[in-house]
């Protein structure tokens, strides 16, 4: 075990636990508007202080927690469910025009502002939570395709793929019982990380009220609320910011302790 | 040369008229007809054919859509649903903020990251090395339109060095305008640079481990002058290719940091042509973006394949 994945562990699962709990508990109704007791400080009967509308901030982080992670989480379930068969396939065919249009794809995607696309997509389909899972997923099936590909490719040209072959399997068969087993650390990896950009994504859109909408709370709209009165409660806009923060940097620091400690020869420094 | 560069610029043309293709098509499958958005509920049907009919949009599809990428190609973008202006007029206009703000982030993102990424790379395994990696990955962490609000709260409301929104423009005079525009571009290159750093420590540290570079200790070049007469330029490859990537990303993805600032570059235009169902704006100022990253992706592979001619057999 190594400090990254300890730490980047603790705090991933912090967020992660805050999130489930408040399924069953929040300190407060995460809705309940309460003028008298509004822009209360941190400390005090509200831990974290709360809203303009006298609302819990804990509670809102909490439930935010939720929303952020099952967008993030599903967002990289659609890369990985359309990117890792692409990116097989590509591989069983490599030099082909499959693998030509594939690669090609993947390029022309990233070509594209995935910010303004996915502006573009929930603009034009309506501001909702699954709006912003669709955008913000699209933009995983190259990267997900392209790093199985990479490592698809040069695994094809090992002996025990060789063996398989000489057995008689097909490019199928041998795609998803040796390659796909022996590519899954990677994309193991690359899944935190796109976890971790997934969630500032959603915040991102969601500060600019293209996400998850009103009642549902998420983090990025706390941002947006936050924003005019950031000089009388700076608070508001602390925390949900540290949220963000501190759940990003612990995905972020337990991918990179996850590669350590996955696959030590893939130890190169991540960009 | 020749030979890769035809090739690169057939895959080009392909891939701007896919991107052109899918742009119209999402385009046109939003719901939502223009005309009558523009009209209201209660316009009359003859009032709404004869606007149908000024906008374009009463001629099959494959018509309009080779209409307008011809207007694309001719430079003239069409005309603005909402404003009855050329679009062209309304991006150029809106250009001048975003553009200068893309460059103002990127150089502050470079002068950030080459000398942290060097300073790390040169300190490998040490304390200082720790010190920027540990910032790079807050860096990485932080969402700019947060750390935008931070800045806006020290520096705009506190300290009153900057406007808190808003840009007074280029007419004020240069200083005036960069000044205007600091704020927005510190916080767009700061995960920018966080990025650049890696890439330039990680580069620097795969040089370094070359042969060359053990010849040029071995001629007797201290470990200092190996690294900046051999190990940067050779480096500097890799770190080349993702400023090309950071220089399109910025000028597309300063639209959130535009929302914080107020600033009325192409991001806020985009904007509020989707709220105002201007879409021929929309598909103009995308078409722009998509333009300026496959070109600017394209002229990067150029330059990477005169630099190394391996590069031009492989492919």
């Amino acid at each position: 075990m190594n400090r990254n994945l300890i730490l980047g562990g603790a705090l991933t699962g912090f967020f992660i636990m805050a999130a489930l709990i408040s399924f069953i508990w929040t300190p407060f109704d995460h809705t309940t508007m309460d003028i008298p007791n509004k822009l209360q400080g941190i400390g005090g009967e509200h831990l974290l202080g709360t809203d303009h509308f006298g609302r819990d901030i804990l509670s809102m982080i909490m439930v935010g927690a939720r929303t952020s992670i099952a967008v993030a989480l599903v967002a990289v379930g659609i890369g990985m469910g359309i990117g890792i068969p692409l990116g097989l396939w590509a591989a069983a065919r490599r030099g082909s025009l499959v693998d030509e249009i594939i690669m090609r794809g993947n390029d022309l995607v990233f070509a594209f502002p995935s910010l303004v696309i996915a502006i573009l997509i929930t603009a034009i389909f309506g501001a909702s939570a699954i709006n912003a899972i669709i955008a913000i997923g699209i933009f995983n099936i190259p990267v997900f395709a392209r790093i199985t590909r990479g490592a698809a490719i040069s695994l094809w040209e090992r002996e025990f793929i060789l063996a398989a072959r000489v057995a008689g399997k097909s490019a199928m068969r041998i795609s998803t019982e040796h390659i796909l087993p022996n590519v899954t650390n990677l994309l193991i990896v690359q899944g935190t990380i796109q976890f971790s950009l997934g969630i500032l994504a959603e915040a991102g859109l969601s500060y600019v009220g293209l996400g998850a909408q009103p009642p549902t709370p998420s983090w990025g709209r706390m941002l947006a609320d936050a924003q005019t009165l950031v000089s009388i409660a700076p608070h508001m806009a602390l925390i949900p910011g540290f949220a963000i923060i501190l759940t990003v940097l612990g995905l972020n620091l337990m991918g990179d302790g996850l590669r350590d400690y996955l696959d030590p020869r893939l130890r190169v420094s991540r960009t | 040369m020749l030979r890769y560069t035809v090739k690169r610029l057939l895959s080009l043309c392909i891939s701007l008229a896919v991107a052109s293709l899918v742009i119209f098509t999402v385009i046109e499958v939003a719901p939502g007809d223009p005309a009558s958005f523009m009209l209201g509920m209660n316009a009359q049907p003859e009032t709404l054919t004869a606007l149908r009919t000024e906008l374009g949009l009463d001629v099959s599809k494959p018509e309009r859509y080779l209409t307008w990428v011809g207007g694309l190609l001719t430079g003239d973008f069409g005309t603005s649903y909402t404003y009855r202006t050329p679009v062209v007029d309304m991006i150029a206009a809106r250009m001048w903020v975003s553009l200068p703000l893309a460059l103002y982030a990127l150089t502050l993102s470079t002068l950030i990251a080459f000398p942290a990424g060097i300073y790390a790379a040169s300190r490998r395994g040490g304390a200082g090395d720790m010190g920027v990696m540990g910032a790079t990955q807050l860096g990485v962490a932080v969402p700019n339109f947060w750390f935008a609000m931070m800045l806006v709260l020290v520096f705009s409301i506190n300290l009153r060095w900057f406007a808190a929104g808003g840009f007074v423009g280029w007419d004020k005079g240069f200083w005036a305008g960069l000044h205007g525009l600091t704020l927005p571009a510190i916080a767009l290159a700061l995960p920018q640079a966080a990025i650049l750093a890696r890439v330039m420590r990680s580069s620097l540290l795969d040089v370094m481990g070359e042969d060359y570079m053990r010849t040029a200790r071995a001629k007797g070049l201290t470990a200092r002058q190996a690294l900046w007469r051999h190990g940067l330029r050779n480096a500097l490859i890799p770190v080349l290719t993702i400023i090309g990537l950071q220089f399109s990303f910025l000028l597309a993805g300063s639209i959130i940091i535009e929302q914080v600032f107020y600033l009325p570059g192409l991001g806020r235009l985009v904007f509020q042509s989707i709220s105002a169902r201007d879409l021929i704006v929309v598909e103009s100022v995308v078409m722009l973006l998509v333009f300026s990253v496959i070109v600017v992706n394209f002229l990067v592979d150029l330059t990477y394949a005169a630099v190394d001619p391996r590069l031009r057999s492989r492919s």
